[in-house]
């Protein structure tokens, strides 16, 4: 199957890495990846800041862009939600007819990565191996908006040598909400602290979800601490494999996470 | 009076402070875990409970949007009942109304049902210039009222308190001397102070969850009975109601009534129900006033998107599963109204001006929207009075207008409307970012960014975009 990559302006600039697993993983599962270049921004963060109009051209952008993929996949569940649940709605708003039935056809072939591998593609055991101890920590987004319910953790628990531990009060929010984070920085920072000492109970060295955003808020709180502890997204767990680890490997008890996933250092992604 | 208190800074400032306070924290952190788990635990165990919250979504809808109507469909109904209705444009004329009706009277003070409309109004203080001592009768509006404090949950008023520092509040004001901390000890403490008011008590003021259009009917929805006597034992009721409080047919509590005490107090029944129509001879008041409250509602009418607002039956779910809420407590909020409800709600009644930080209050989780009995959708009306609110700010002043996160975002947006702006973007990102980046971590940034880095590191930009990956990969 054809997968039209929406990679979202976060992951392209700050975490690469993540693009780079969804790739691998996809190409392993035998699908044809495609990766739009015209494609931007959703407009997520400019919406949810309160600046709707500045989010409009990105919209019609975007459904410009992706109007011919057949099935679209995002490594990120915040933005798959802005694209499913808040383009139609905007588009009524507007009262553009042409604009309503193109979002509609498009959040109609959008998924989130869990949602795409088994709803869509029908798998959960994807051939991936992963010998750490995880924990899942499920974004707000995804949870509440796109409600992938346990499809992640269903993907995670099919992977081979992964030690898969429940984070306690697993779905409270971490305290990211985009701009939130900086403009109540005291009450944000207050919930990442009671999420880290979720993360930090666990034991486990790695935590991971289905947004980079969240897990840029985790994985910087743990590099803070010095906790020793990685924020890796999913899709980089998924395209792990025996013979082809991919990305960071976590050496339990080591040193400081380097704030969050695709932290800093430039890696080399092995072909698939 | 509005539904804002204007000493309460901005919600960052105001939370800044509560969450230094431990004791604060605690108190909230056990008391929302504690009717969280007991309100999944009732709802879980409803086979129609979306169906529920559908149907009280719809009724409410359909009632606001024929509003005018059902209100003056109300107001004949309770006038056929023996009741007077008055119609109060704000909080003030509410309160002018409402002392004028105890002056009238006669009487020296009132009894009152736990209600939101008039801690909305400020009608205890207006009440007390005009020398008439209104007392609150429900137990934690009672500690609320005593500690010279305010509310900080609308359901729990006195939530942010715990019974040692109640306890040390009845002490020095109700007595005995010899209290302990037990609960029924407390409770027996408040329920002797109050037993010899509602005796003497001639003139009693309730709010109202819910009033019938076709039959003219209010009712007030408790635990504690306490509300009972001020409804039954006075010879004057009245009732201040908000328009939206509105159903248009009795059998529309049937809904409300299972949904309410599930989502507010966990409880599947709450113990008291209390419902009345006027006045009947030997039976309850002898006179019932009903003053029907706008204060803001309609301007919150006229949106068509925020206006679902309106459609809370203040059950405070929301505020027992939100984060924010959990860990700043009512009183940052600055308003009668606090949590997510408080967040879209307080806005629309006291204006941006007052309120405007209170729509950028929440991390956008979206489990008050989960939670809604009525399935308001929190998140989406919080992101709309965003865009308002930062509207109104630009048109305001120039310094509004200069907002650093207002250019930074419209510059960006600029930015990424084509595909060649948008690589250059991220490569002068890589570039700029040097000053800041120090071995493989940014732990320091400067201006309003640098709230990030008060307490979380931040990865630099990698060397290689995905899309740089994507290309060479070709």
């Amino acid at each position: 199957m054809r997968i039209a990559l929406f990679i979202t302006c976060f992951n392209d600039t700050l975490f690469p890495r993540t693009g780079q697993a969804v790739v691998r993983l996809l190409e392993r599962l035998g699908h044809e990846v495609s990766f739009p270049l015209e494609q931007t921004c959703c407009g997520q963060m400019h919406f949810n800041s309160g600046y709707r109009e500045d989010a409009i051209p990105l919209i019609r952008r975007f459904a410009r862009v992706f109007a011919d993929e057949e099935l679209i996949v995002s490594p990120s569940g915040s933005c798959a939600a802005m694209v499913r649940e808040h383009y139609p709605r905007v588009a009524s708003e507007l009262g553009d007819a042409s604009l309503l039935a193109q979002v509609e056809s498009i959040a109609a072939r959008t998924f989130e990565l869990s949602e795409l591998l088994v709803d869509r593609l029908g798998v959960e055991d994807v051939g991936a191996y992963y010998p750490h101890r995880v924990t899942y920590h499920p974004s707000c987004h995804a949870l509440r908006m796109l409600h992938v319910d346990d499809k992640p953790l269903r993907l995670l628990r099919a992977v081979r040598g992964i030690e898969l531990v429940e984070l306690p009060e697993a779905q409270e929010c971490c305290g990211f909400g985009g701009t939130f984070a900086i403009k109540n920085a005291d009450t944000s920072i207050a919930m990442l602290s009671d999420k880290l000492r979720a993360v930090l109970d666990t034991k486990a060295e790695v935590c991971t979800a289905a947004d980079n955003s969240c897990l840029m808020h985790i994985g910087g709180g743990l590099s803070r601490q010095r906790a020793g502890v990685e924020a890796i997204h999913l899709a980089e767990i998924l395209a792990s494999t025996e013979a082809e680890p991919f990305g960071v490997v976590p050496s339990a008890g080591g040193a400081g996470s380097a704030g969050g996933p695709g932290a800093g250092s430039p890696i080399t992604v092995t072909r698939a | 009076m509005s539904a804002a208190w204007p000493d309460v800074p901005a919600f960052p400032l105001a939370a800044k402070a509560a969450l230094g306070d431990a004791q604060l924290r605690r108190n909230l952190g056990r008391a929302t875990k504690t009717i969280r788990d007991k309100r999944l635990t009732v709802v879980e165990e409803m086979p129609d409970w979306e169906g529920l919250r559908e149907a009280g979504r719809a009724l409410k809808e359909r009632t606001l949007r024929h509003l005018d109507t059902h209100l003056v469909q109300l107001e004949a109904a309770v006038e056929a009942a023996g009741g007077h209705v008055h119609w109060a444009r704000d909080g003030e004329e509410c309160n002018r109304i409402v002392t004028a009706l105890v002056q009238a009277t006669g009487a020296r003070d009132v009894v009152k049902v736990k209600s939101m409309a008039t801690v909305e109004t400020g009608l205890n203080e207006a009440l007390e210039a005009a020398g008439i001592e209104a007392l609150e009768t429900d137990l934690a509006e009672l500690i609320v009222q005593l500690g010279r404090d305010r509310p900080s949950h609308i359901l729990v008023p006195a939530i942010h308190r715990n019974r040692a520092e109640i306890r040390d509040l009845f002490r020095r004001t109700i007595g005995p001397e010899d209290l302990t901390d037990e609960p029924a000890v407390l409770a027996e403490a408040a329920r002797r102070y109050l037993r010899s008011r509602f005796l003497r008590a001639t003139v009693g003021i309730s709010g109202a969850n819910f009033a019938v259009a076709e039959t003219g009917t209010l009712s007030v929805l408790e635990s504690e009975g306490n509300g009972r006597m001020c409804t039954t034992l006075p010879e004057t009721l009245i009732t201040v109601c908000g328009i939206e409080k509105l159903v248009p047919t009795w059998q529309d509590l049937e809904v409300f009534l299972q949904l309410l005490p599930r989502s507010s107090t966990a409880e599947r029944m709450n113990p008291y129900t209390t419902l009345w129509s006027g006045v009947r001879d030997g039976d309850g008041p002898r006179a019932f006033h009903l003053v029907l409250l706008d204060n803001g509602r309609t301007g919150s009418l006229a949106d068509e998107l925020a206006r679902q607002t309106l459609a809370c039956i203040r059950c405070s779910a929301c505020l027992n599963v939100c984060p924010v809420y959990e860990r700043t407590g009512g009183h940052a909020y600055g308003s009668v109204y606090p949590g997510p409800i408080g967040a879209i709600l307080t806005p629309q009644l006291a204006g941006m001006k007052q309120s405007g930080s209170l729509p950028f209050a929440s991390s956008l989780c979206g489990a008050c929207y989960e939670v809604c009995p009525v399935k308001i959708d929190i998140p989406t009306v919080l992101v709309h009075l965003r865009d308002r609110s930062n509207k109104e700010r630009a048109a305001a002043s120039l310094r509004g207008r200069l907002d650093p996160e207002r250019l930074a975002l419209k510059a960006v947006a600029r930015g990424f409307a084509t595909r060649g702006r948008y690589e250059r973007l991220q490569k002068l990102g890589r570039r700029a970012q040097w000053p800041v980046a120090r071995k493989g971590k940014i732990e320091r940034l400067p201006g309003e960014l640098g709230g990030w880095t008060e307490a979380r590191d931040l990865m630099p930009i990698p060397d290689q975009t995905f899309r740089e990956w994507w290309v060479a990969r070709r």
